[in-house]
C-alpha cells in the first residue's frame, strides 16, 4: 500500500507537470489536481462501495444490523448513515461519504460471521465516530494539500530556475524533480501520521459511546489475528481501500510504522485500556 | 458537540436532556380525553451499561433508591441489543409519580457522569381495544414520539401519526420520522 501509494503520486505529479508544460499555465494543472481531489471526496461513498462490490441493504434485508445502528445513532444523536454489506471473507468495516448526511457504513460478511454482538457494536461505533469526525473530508484535504505542495514546488522551481539557468550545474529538471518528490514525501509521512491519530480518536470516541472499550479491543484483536491468516492475494485486491478500513488489510510489519495508515494494535489496545480505566473510576 | 471538536477528532458523547420528561402527565390527560388511551402505570428507562466497577455500583444505588419508597421493586432486564431496561410500576393514575421515578434513575446516572449512556425511556398507555402504546422520550434529542407495536416486528404507523397530532401541543415531538426508533423487546410494552 505504502509503495503503491507513493508510486501513484509520482505518476500524479508527472501528469500535473506534463499539463503545466503543455499548457504553460499553473492554473490548468492546479484545477485538474484540485478537481481530482474534489471528485475523490464528493464521490467517496460511491467509489468505496463500488471498489468493495458492496451493496446498500434495507432494514428488511438486515434487520439486526440496522437495529444496532439505529440505537447507536440515537445514543450519539447523529443522522443515520446508509448501511452496506460487502460479500467478502475479509473481516473488515469502513465508513465513507462526503458528510455525515451522505455517509455509508459498510461491513463485510466476514466480520459479521466472526464477531459477536458486543464486538460488532464496538466496530460500528468506531465507524460512526469516523463519520462524526468527518474523516473522509479531513483526509482528502490533507492529502490534496500534500499533492498541491509538491505540485507548486515543481512549478515554482521550473519557472523560477528557468531564467538564470547555470549550464555547468546539475540539470534543472533533475533538481525540480527531486525537490517535488521530497516535498511530497514529507507531506506523505505527515498525512499518515494524521491518519493514525484519527484512528485513535475514532477508537476513543467509539468506546465512550458504547461504554465498552474492551469489546472494541477484543474485536480488534480478533480481526488482526484473522488478517494475518488470510491469503495475501485476497488482501492485495483490497489494498486501495486500506485507509478507510478498521484495521489495515496488509500486514503492517512489512512497512515501517511511520508509513502505516493505522496505529499498531498494541498502541490501540493501550488507548482503549485508558478509556476503560476512565470509565471504571468512581466520580 | 461542537464542529471543531468533531473536526479535531475530540468528540464527546452528547449528554442527556432530562427536563422535558415532566411534560408527560399533560400528554397523558390529552391522550385519555382525545383517544381513550389510559396510562398503564408502567414506565421504563433504557440505557447502555458501561463496563467497570463505577457503573455497577451506581446501578445497585439506583435500584435501592427506587425500591426504598415501599412500592413495587424495579425490574431490571437486558434486551437483545445489549441495552439495559429498568422497569418501574406505579398506580395507573399516578403518572406524575411514575415520571418522578424515571427522573430519579436519570439524574442518578447523570450525577455519576453516565448521562451520555441514556438512550430513551417510555411511559406505557393502553387503548380501547388493549392496543399497546408507548410515549417514548429520546434523551439526546429532548423529544418524544409514539411507538405502537402491532406484533411481530410491525408497528401501527397510522395510530402513531394520530397520537402525534394529539399530543403535539403538550410535549416536544420528534420531527424527523426516521429517528422514531423502534424499541422492540421493551419490557412491559
Amino acid at each position: 500500500m505504502g509503495v503503491v501509494g507513493f508510486l501513484l503520486v509520482v505518476l500524479y505529479l508527472g501528469v500535473g507537470a506534463a499539463l503545466v508544460v503543455y499548457s504553460n499555465s499553473i492554473l490548468i494543472g492546479a484545477i485538474v489536481v484540485g478537481g481530482l481531489a474534489w471528485a475523490q471526496w464528493y464521490f467517496s461513498d460511491k467509489m468505496a462501495l463500488a471498489s468493495m462490490r458492496a451493496r446498500v441493504v434495507t432494514p428488511e434485508q438486515a434487520p439486526e444490523l440496522h437495529a444496532m445502528i439505529d440505537r447507536l445513532v440515537a445514543l450519539a444523536d447523529m443522522p443515520k448513515p446508509r448501511v452496506a454489506i460487502a460479500d467478502t471473507e475479509l473481516p473488515n468495516a469502513f465508513a465513507t461519504g462526503r458528510s455525515p448526511n451522505h455517509s455509508v457504513v459498510c461491513v463485510t460478511t466476514g466480520i459479521l460471521r466472526r464477531l459477536d454482538a458486543d464486538e460488532l457494536e464496538g466496530v460500528l461505533s468506531h465507524e460512526l465516530a469516523h463519520v462524526a469526525h468527518r474523516d473522509v473530508a479531513v483526509m482528502t484535504v490533507a492529502s490534496a494539500l500534500g499533492l498541491l505542495a509538491g505540485f507548486i514546488t515543481r512549478w515554482g522551481l521550473y519557472f523560477g530556475g528557468g531564467r538564470d539557468r547555470n549550464s555547468n550545474g546539475v540539470p534543472v529538471w533533475l533538481v525540480v524533480w527531486l525537490v517535488s518528490i521530497l516535498v511530497y514525501a514529507i507531506s506523505f509521512v505527515l498525512t499518515r501520521t494524521l491518519s493514525r491519530y484519527r484512528e485513535l480518536s475514532a477508537d476513543r470516541s467509539g468506546a465512550y459511546l458504547t461504554g465498552k472499550p474492551s469489546a472494541l479491543a477484543s474485536a480488534l484483536t480478533k480481526i488482526s489475528g484473522d488478517m494475518a491468516r488470510i491469503p495475501t492475494r485476497d488482501l492485495r485486491a483490497a489494498g486501495s481501500m486500506n485507509a478507510f478500513f478498521i484495521t489495515p488489510a496488509i500486514k503492517s510489519e512489512q512497512f515501517m510504522s511511520i508509513f502505516a495508515t493505522h496505529p499498531p494494535l498494541d498502541r490501540r489496545l493501550e488507548n482503549l485500556a485508558k478509556v476503560s480505566a476512565d470509565l471504571g473510576r468512581p466520580m | 458537540m461542537s464542529f471543531w471538536d468533531s473536526l479535531l477528532g475530540r468528540s464527546k458523547p452528547k449528554q442527556a436532556n432530562l427536563d422535558a420528561l415532566f411534560a408527560v402527565p399533560h400528554a397523558a390527560l390529552t391522550l385519555q380525553a382525545g383517544a381513550g388511551f389510559a396510562p398503564t402505570g408502567v414506565g421504563a428507562v433504557c440505557y447502555r451499561e458501561n463496563e467497570g466497577g463505577a457503573f455497577s455500583t451506581m446501578q445497585t444505588d439506583i435500584r435501592a433508591l427506587l425500591d426504598a419508597d415501599g412500592g413495587p421493586a424495579v425490574e431490571r432486564s437486558q434486551d437483545g441489543f445489549g441495552f439495559t431496561w429498568l422497569l418501574t410500576r406505579h398506580d395507573a393514575q399516578d403518572v406524575s409519580g411514575l415520571v418522578t421515578d424515571l427522573h430519579a434513575v436519570n439524574s442518578t446516572l447523570e450525577n455519576h457522569g453516565f448521562g451520555s449512556s441514556l438512550l430513551c425511556s417510555y411511559v406505557g398507555f393502553t387503548g380501547p381495544d388493549d392496543t399497546p402504546l408507548g410515549l417514548v422520550y429520546l434523551y439526546k434529542r429532548g423529544t418524544f414520539y409514539p411507538f405502537a407495536p402491532a406484533g411481530d416486528q410491525r408497528r401501527d404507523n397510522s395510530l402513531e401519526l394520530q397520537v402525534r397530532g394529539l399530543v403535539g401541543d403538550d410535549v416536544p415531538l420528534e420531527k424527523e420520522l426516521d429517528r422514531w426508533l423502534a424499541i422492540w423487546g421493551a419490557p412491559g410494552l
